[in-house]
C-alpha cells in the first residue's frame, strides 16, 4: 500500500542543496597523513648497501647500484638502492626490513615529470623536494621487528666455576639455539667481503637453518680448513660489520661456525668432504711452521695433490694457536681435531726441526719443488723502560708457551701486566688461574696505553677478565719498573692522553702530572710481538726484498722475490688466525700456479 | 520473478509462441530475440565483468556471466613468493575491501605457525576490519541507489566513505591498499587524536544515514522497483553457498563473527541483522542496518582499544620464514559474506597452495544466472548490485 510518507520523504534531499561543499579546493597540495607511505628517502651516509630492501621487494622494484661518492669498504658494499616507480607498490616492507633504518618513506605523493626514466631514481643520491620532510612512514616501534635484533645467548661457565681451571668457558650452542640464531641472518653478505678468507657465511648459516650440517661443513672447508679453531677464537671481523648489528646484536657468526664443526664427527670428515681419494701430482712442497697459514697451505696443497711436509720447531703442531691461546678458550682436543684431519690428507709433520739449525732453507729448496714459510711472530716486544731487563720481568708469549709445554711458570702473589690486546688478556687470565690455584686468590692488574674505549682486546675478553677478579686499569703509560735487588717493587705510570696522532700514527701523549704506582712482585710485558728471521742466512736475506719496516715483500700470490719461496701468516699480514688461513689458501693457489707453469 | 513490473503487450504476434510446456524456446533465427552485452564497461556492473543477455523485448530470457577481465593469477603468484612477499599482493585480490585478505592471510599463517598476536594488535585488527566493512557498505549503498537512478545517494556516501579513508590514511599510511595487518601483528598504534576524529566521522555518518533512509528507503519509486524483486529462496542458500547479507535477508542468521568468533568479536555486543522477505529491498535494508551496526561496533571498539602495547608478536625472520607443514582455513565476515583463505604449507619458505574464497564467486556467477531470467532489462543492474559482488575476488 502506498504511504504518503514514501512520496514526501525523498524531498528531504533538497535540504542538502544549501550545505557547504565537502570537496577539497586544492587537492594537489593537500598534505597526506603523518604516516602516509609516499616517496622514498634514504640517508645515504647511514645506508650500507646491504640489499635487504632489494631481497624483500616482491615487485623487484629495487636494484642496488653504484653511486658517485660512495666507496666500497669494510661493512659497506658501496651500492645504494635505486627504486623503480613503475614497479613499486609502496608497501614499505623495504623500510621495515632496512638494517640501518636509513630508508624511509616521506608523505609526499605527487610528482609530475615528463621523462618516464626519471621515475627510476636513487633516493638520497638524487636531490628531491621531499628529502627533508620529517613526516612519512618510518619503521614502527612497539615490538615491531621483521627479524630478531637480539642475539641468542650462549651458555658460559660462571666465573667461580672457571677461575681455577683451564676448562673451556663457552659451552656452544644447542641445535635449537643455533637454528634460532641462524634465523636472524638477513643473508646480505656484507660479512663475506670483510672476512679475510671470504668465507661463505650466509651459506653455512643457511645450512644450519636447513639442518644440513654436512653441507655446512663443506661450505666451511671451501675457504677455511680450521673451523673448530676459528669457531672459537677468530677475531670475527664479520660480526663487527654484520648489518644486523646496526640496530641490534650482530649475528654470532663465530659460534655458528663452531656449531657446525662441533656437530660433525671427525671420523666422517673425509666422507662428507669427499676427500677419501686424492690425485697426486708427484710434486713436493715444504712448509715451515705449523701455524694457521702453514696448515691452511698444507690443506689446500694436499687437496691439489701435492705432497706436503711441515717443519715445526716445537714438539706439537698449531703454532700460536696452541702455544699462544690458553686452553680455556681453545681446548687442545678441538685443535687436534682440525689438525688431524689435515694430516689425514697425507700431510707429514716433522717436529722439533729448526730451520737454519737442523736443516737449512737451501737444503729444503733442493729437496722440494717449493717452500712456504709461515713462521709467525713469536718474539715478545719490550717497552724498554728502565727495569725491563730485570729477571722478574717476563714476556707474555714466553709464559704462555711455557704453560702449554708444562714448564715451570713463575707465579707471584702480585702481578702487573702491561698491554691491552688479546694476548695481554690471555696472560692475565691464565696467570689469574694459576694464582688462584697457588694462593687461593687473584691479584692481577693489567694496564695499557689505550683507554678503555680503544683497547684492542675483544670486549668480551675484558669483561670476562674482570669477572675473574683481574683489575683492568687502562690509559696509563709505563715509565719505570721499580726494582730492589732481585725483587721487583712495582710499575710507575703516567696518564696517557692519546695514543695516535691525527694521521693515525703511533705518537702517544702523556700528562706527566698524573702519576700512579702499581705495586707488583712480577711484571709481564705484552705489547706486541716481532718476527724472528734468524733462520734465514745473511746471503739469503740479501736476495729477499723487504719493506722499510723489515717485513718480507710478497706479491698477490704470496710469492717472495725468491720465486720458490712463498710466505704468509702473521709475519706478512695479520695478526690473527683468519688472515693466516686466508694467506695460506692464496699461497697454496700461488704455489700451484708456479709449479704448473714451471 | 515473483512480480512483473511492466504489463505484457496484449498483441502476442510480436512474440514467439510458447511450447507445449508453456515455455518459450529461444530461436535466434526467428529474429525475435536479441543478444546484448551488459558490461564490462556498464556502470551497473561492479567491476570488470559482463553479462551476455538474451532478450525478448525487454525481458531477459537467458544470461551467461563472463568473468576473466581482470584475472591476475594471484593464487599462482603466491606460490612463487615468500610468505612475507605475499603480504603486499593479497590486498589486491579484493580492491574495494582489501583488509579481509590481509587478515585472512595473516591469521592462516599465524595459525599454522602457532603465533599468538598481541592484545593491542588484535583490537587494531578488529577496528580495521570494521572500518573496512563500513567504507565498503558506504560505497555499495551509492551503487545500489545509482543503479536504480538515484545519483544523489552515491554523492553523499562516497563523501562519507572518504572520511573513513582519511582515517585509514592516518592509521595505516594508505587510503585504499592499507597493507597494515601483516603476519604476526599490525604496523602501528592509533595516532594521536584519532578517536576524536573518528567519533566525529561516525556522528556524521549517523546523521547522513538518516537522510539516506528518508530519501532512498522511504521512497515510493525505490520500493516499487525493489519490493518483491529478485527473491532468493532460502532453500538455495546452502546449495549455492550464499552467505552474508544475501543469506541474512532470507532469514538465515549466518554471520562468521557470531558462528565462528575471531579477533575481539566475542567481547563486543551485537546481534546479526536479519531480514525476512529476501527481495532487493530487504537485502538493501539489511545492509543499511548492518552498516549502522558497524558504526556502533566501531564505537564499542574505540572505547576498548588500548593506546599502548606491542603491535607484533615475535616471529621467525620474515626473509626466510618456513611455516610448518599443514593446512588451514581462516575466515572472516566481510560485507558480502564469508571471506576465507585456505592455506597449505609444505614446510618451505613458499606457500604450497593458497585458495581465496571470495563470497562474490558464489553470488555473482551461478546465483545471478539463475535469478536474472525473466527480469526486465532495466532491473538487471539493480539486481546485480543487490547481490553486492566484487569481480576481482572471483578472479584470484
Amino acid at each position: 500500500m502506498t504511504k504518503l510518507n514514501d512520496i514526501l520523504s525523498p524531498f528531504t534531499a533538497w535540504k542538502h542543496v544549501v550545505r557547504e561543499p565537502v570537496t577539497i579546493k586544492d587537492p594537489l597540495n593537500r598534505e597526506a597523513a603523518d604516516r602516509y607511505r609516499g616517496f622514498h628517502k634514504n640517508d645515504i651516509s647511514e645506508c650500507i648497501g646491504c640489499g635487504t630492501c632489494e631481497s624483500i621487494c616482491q615487485n623487484a622494484a629495487i636494484d642496488l647500484v653504484p653511486v658517485d661518492g660512495v666507496e666500497t669498504k669494510d661493512g659497506d658494499s658501496g651500492l645504494r638502492p635505486r627504486v623503480d616507480y613503475g614497479r613499486c607498490c609502496w608497501c614499505g616492507l623495504c623500510v621495515d626490513v632496512c638494517t640501518t633504518n636509513s630508508l624511509s618513506l616521506s608523505n609526499e605523493y605527487t610528482w609530475v615529470d615528463e621523462d618516464p626514466d626519471n621515475f627510476r631514481f636513487v633516493p638520497g643520491a638524487e636531490n628531491k623536494s621531499w628529502d627533508n620532510r620529517e613526516k612519512g612512514y618510518k619503521k614502527p616501534g612497539n615490538g615491531y621487528e621483521l627479524y630478531s635484533p637480539v642475539r641468542e645467548s650462549m651458555e658460559e661457565l660462571e666465573p667461580e666455576q672457571r677461575d681455577q681451571s683451564f676448562i673451556e668457558i663457552v659451552q656452544g650452542y644447542s641445535k635449537e639455539q643455533a637454528e634460532k640464531e641462524a634465523d636472524r641472518c638477513v643473508e646480505c653478505g656484507i660479512c663475506v667481503a670483510t672476512c679475510p678468507a671470504h668465507m661463505g657465511i650466509p651459506e653455512y648459516i643457511k645450512a644450519i637453518r636447513n639442518d644440513d650440517l654436512n653441507e655446512g661443513l663443506r661450505v666451511l672447508y671451501d675457504t677455511n680448513p680450521l673451523p673448530e679453531i676459528c669457531g672459537r677464537i677468530c677475531t670475527h671481523k664479520c660480526e663487527t660489520v654484520c648489518s644486523v648489528g646496526h640496530h641490534g646484536d650482530p649475528l654470532s657468526i663465530r659460534w655458528l661456525k663452531r656449531y657446525i664443526a662441533d656437530q660433525n664427527p671427525a671420523e666422517e670428515y673425509k666422507k662428507i668432504l669427499n676427500t677419501e681419494t686424492l690425485q697426486p701430482t708427484g710434486k713436493k712442497v715444504a712448509i715451515i711452521g705449523s701455524g694457521p697459514s702453514g696448515l691452511s697451505a698444507a690443506h689446500y696443497l694436499a687437496l691439489m695433490g701435492y705432497q706436503c711436509t711441515i717443519y715445526e720447531k716445537l714438539p706439537a703442531a698449531g703454532g700460536m694457536m696452541r702455544f699462544g691461546i690458553p686452553e680455556y678458550r681453545l681446548p687442545y682436543d678441538q685443535l687436534d681435531k682440525d689438525i688431524n684431519y689435515i694430516l689425514s690428507l697425507g700431510v707429514e709433520i716433522k717436529y722439533n726441526m729448526t730451520i737454519g739449525k737442523d736443516i737449512t732453507l737451501e737444503e729444503l729448496n733442493k729437496q722440494y719443488d717449493a717452500v712456504f714459510s709461515g713462521t709467525g711472530l713469536h718474539m715478545g716486544r719490550s717497552t724498554r723502560v728502565p727495569g725491563t731487563d730485570h729477571p722478574e720481568v717476563y714476556q707474555a708469549v714466553d709464559l704462555l708457551r711455557d704453560i702449554v709445554l708444562g714448564n715451570e711458570v713463575p707465579v707471584k702473589e702480585k702481578i702487573v701486566v702491561i698491554g691491552g690486546g688479546n694476548v695481554a688478556m690471555d696472560i692475565t687470565r691464565s696467570l689469574a688461574r694459576l694464582q688462584k690455584q697457588k694462593f687461593g686468590k687473584v691479584d692481577m692488574l693489567t694496564t695499557s696505553l689505550e683507554s678503555e674505549d680503544i683497547m684492542p682486546a675483544d670486549r668480551e675478553e675484558v669483561i670476562e677478565a674482570r669477572e675473574e677478579n683481574a683489575v683492568i686499569d687502562p690509559g696509563w703509560g709505563p715509565v719505570e719498573i721499580e726494582t730492589e735487588g732481585d725483587k721487583v717493587k712495582g710499575l710507575h705510570v703516567v696518564k696517557c692522553l692519546s695514543v695516535f696522532d691525527e694521521n693515525r700514527r703511533f705518537a702517544p701523549k702523556f700528562d706527566e702530572e698524573q702519576k700512579k704506582f702499581f705495586p707488583a712482585d712480577m711484571v709481564v710485558e705484552s705489547i706486541g710481538q716481532g718476527m724472528d728471521l734468524s733462520y734465514l742466512s745473511e746471503e739469503f736475506k740479501e736476495q729477499l726484498k723487504m719493506d722499510p719496516r723489515g717485513r718480507i715483500l710478497v706479491n698477490d700470490d704470496f710469492q717472495t722475490s725468491v720465486d720458490w719461496l712463498f710466505a704468509g701468516g702473521d709475519m706478512i699480514q695479520g695478526p690473527d688466525v683468519i688472515h693466516g688461513i686466508a694467506n695460506g689458501h692464496k699461497a697454496a693457489m700461488g704455489i700451484d700456479k708456479y709449479l704448473s707453469d714451471k | 520473478m515473483s512480480k512483473k513490473l511492466l504489463k505484457w503487450n496484449e498483441d502476442r504476434t510480436l512474440f514467439p509462441e510458447k511450447n507445449s510446456e508453456g515455455k518459450i524456446d529461444v530461436d535466434y533465427d526467428s529474429h525475435k530475440f536479441m543478444k546484448i552485452w551488459h558490461g564490462p564497461q556498464h556502470p551497473g556492473i561492479t567491476g570488470n565483468m559482463s553479462l551476455e543477455l538474451t532478450l525478448l523485448g525487454d525481458e531477459v530470457m537467458d544470461c551467461e556471466t563472463h568473468v576473466g577481465y581482470l584475472h591476475r593469477g594471484f593464487e599462482k603468484l603466491m606460490e612463487r613468493r615468500k610468505y612475507i612477499q605475499c603480504f603486499p599482493i593479497v590486498c589486491r585480490v579484493a580492491v574495494p575491501e582489501p583488509d579481509f585478505n590481509e587478515y585472512c592471510f595473516a591469521s592462516a599463517m599465524e595459525e599454522l605457525a602457532g603465533i599468538e598476536v598481541p592484545e593491542a594488535a588484535e583490537w587494531l585488527r578488529t577496528l580495521v576490519l570494521e572500518m573496512s566493512r563500513l567504507q565498503s557498505f558506504l560505497a555499495w549503498i551509492g551503487g545500489q541507489a545509482g543503479s536504480l537512478g538515484q545519483g544523489i545517494i552515491g554523492q553523499w556516501t562516497i563523501y562519507l566513505r572518504d572520511l573513513i579513508l582519511d582515517r585509514f590514511e592516518e592509521l595505516t599510511g594508505g587510503r585504499i591498499y592499507h597493507m597494515y595487518m601483516l603476519p604476526g601483528g599490525v604496523r602501528g598504534l592509533l595516532p594521536d587524536g584519532f578517536r576524536e576524529r573518528m567519533t566525529q566521522n561516525l556522528d556524521d555518518i549517523d546523521k547522513f544515514m538518516k537522510d539516506v533512509k528518508k530519501v532512498m528507503f522511504d521512497n515510493y519509486v525505490f520500493k516499487k522497483r525493489t519490493v518483491g524483486m529478485g527473491v532468493i529462496d532460502p532453500a538455495w542458500i546452502n546449495p549455492f553457498g550464499i552467505t552474508g547479507p544475501n543469506a541474512r535477508a532470507a532469514g538465515v542468521a549466518k554471520d562468521v563473527r557470531k558462528d565462528n568468533p575471531y579477533l575481539k568479536y566475542p567481547e563486543l555486543d551485537f546481534e546479526p541483522v536479519v531480514g525476512k522477505d529476501s527481495d532487493i529491498y530487504t537485502r538493501a535494508d539489511v545492509r543499511r542496518r548492518d552498516l549502522l551496526m558497524t558504526v556502533d561496533l566501531i564505537r564499542q571498539i574505540m572505547a576498548k582499544i588500548p593506546d599502548k602495547g606491542d603491535i607484533r608478536a615475535k616471529t621467525p625472520n620474515v626473509l626466510h620464514w618456513k611455516v610448518p607443514a599443514g593446512e588451514t582455513y581462516s575466515r572472516a565476515e566481510c560485507t558480502r559474506g564469508e571471506y576465507g583463505y585456505y592455506m597449505v604449507s609444505d614446510g618451505t619458505e613458499y606457500p604450497r597452495r593458497i585458495n581465496v574464497r571470495g563470497p562474490s564467486y558464489t553470488h555473482a556467477v551461478a546465483l545471478l544466472e539463475k535469478m536474472i531470467v525473466n527480469a526486465n532489462i532495466a532491473d538487471v543492474a539493480g539486481l546485480m548490485v543487490s547481490l553486492h559482488t566484487y569481480p576481482p575476488e572471483i578472479e584470484r
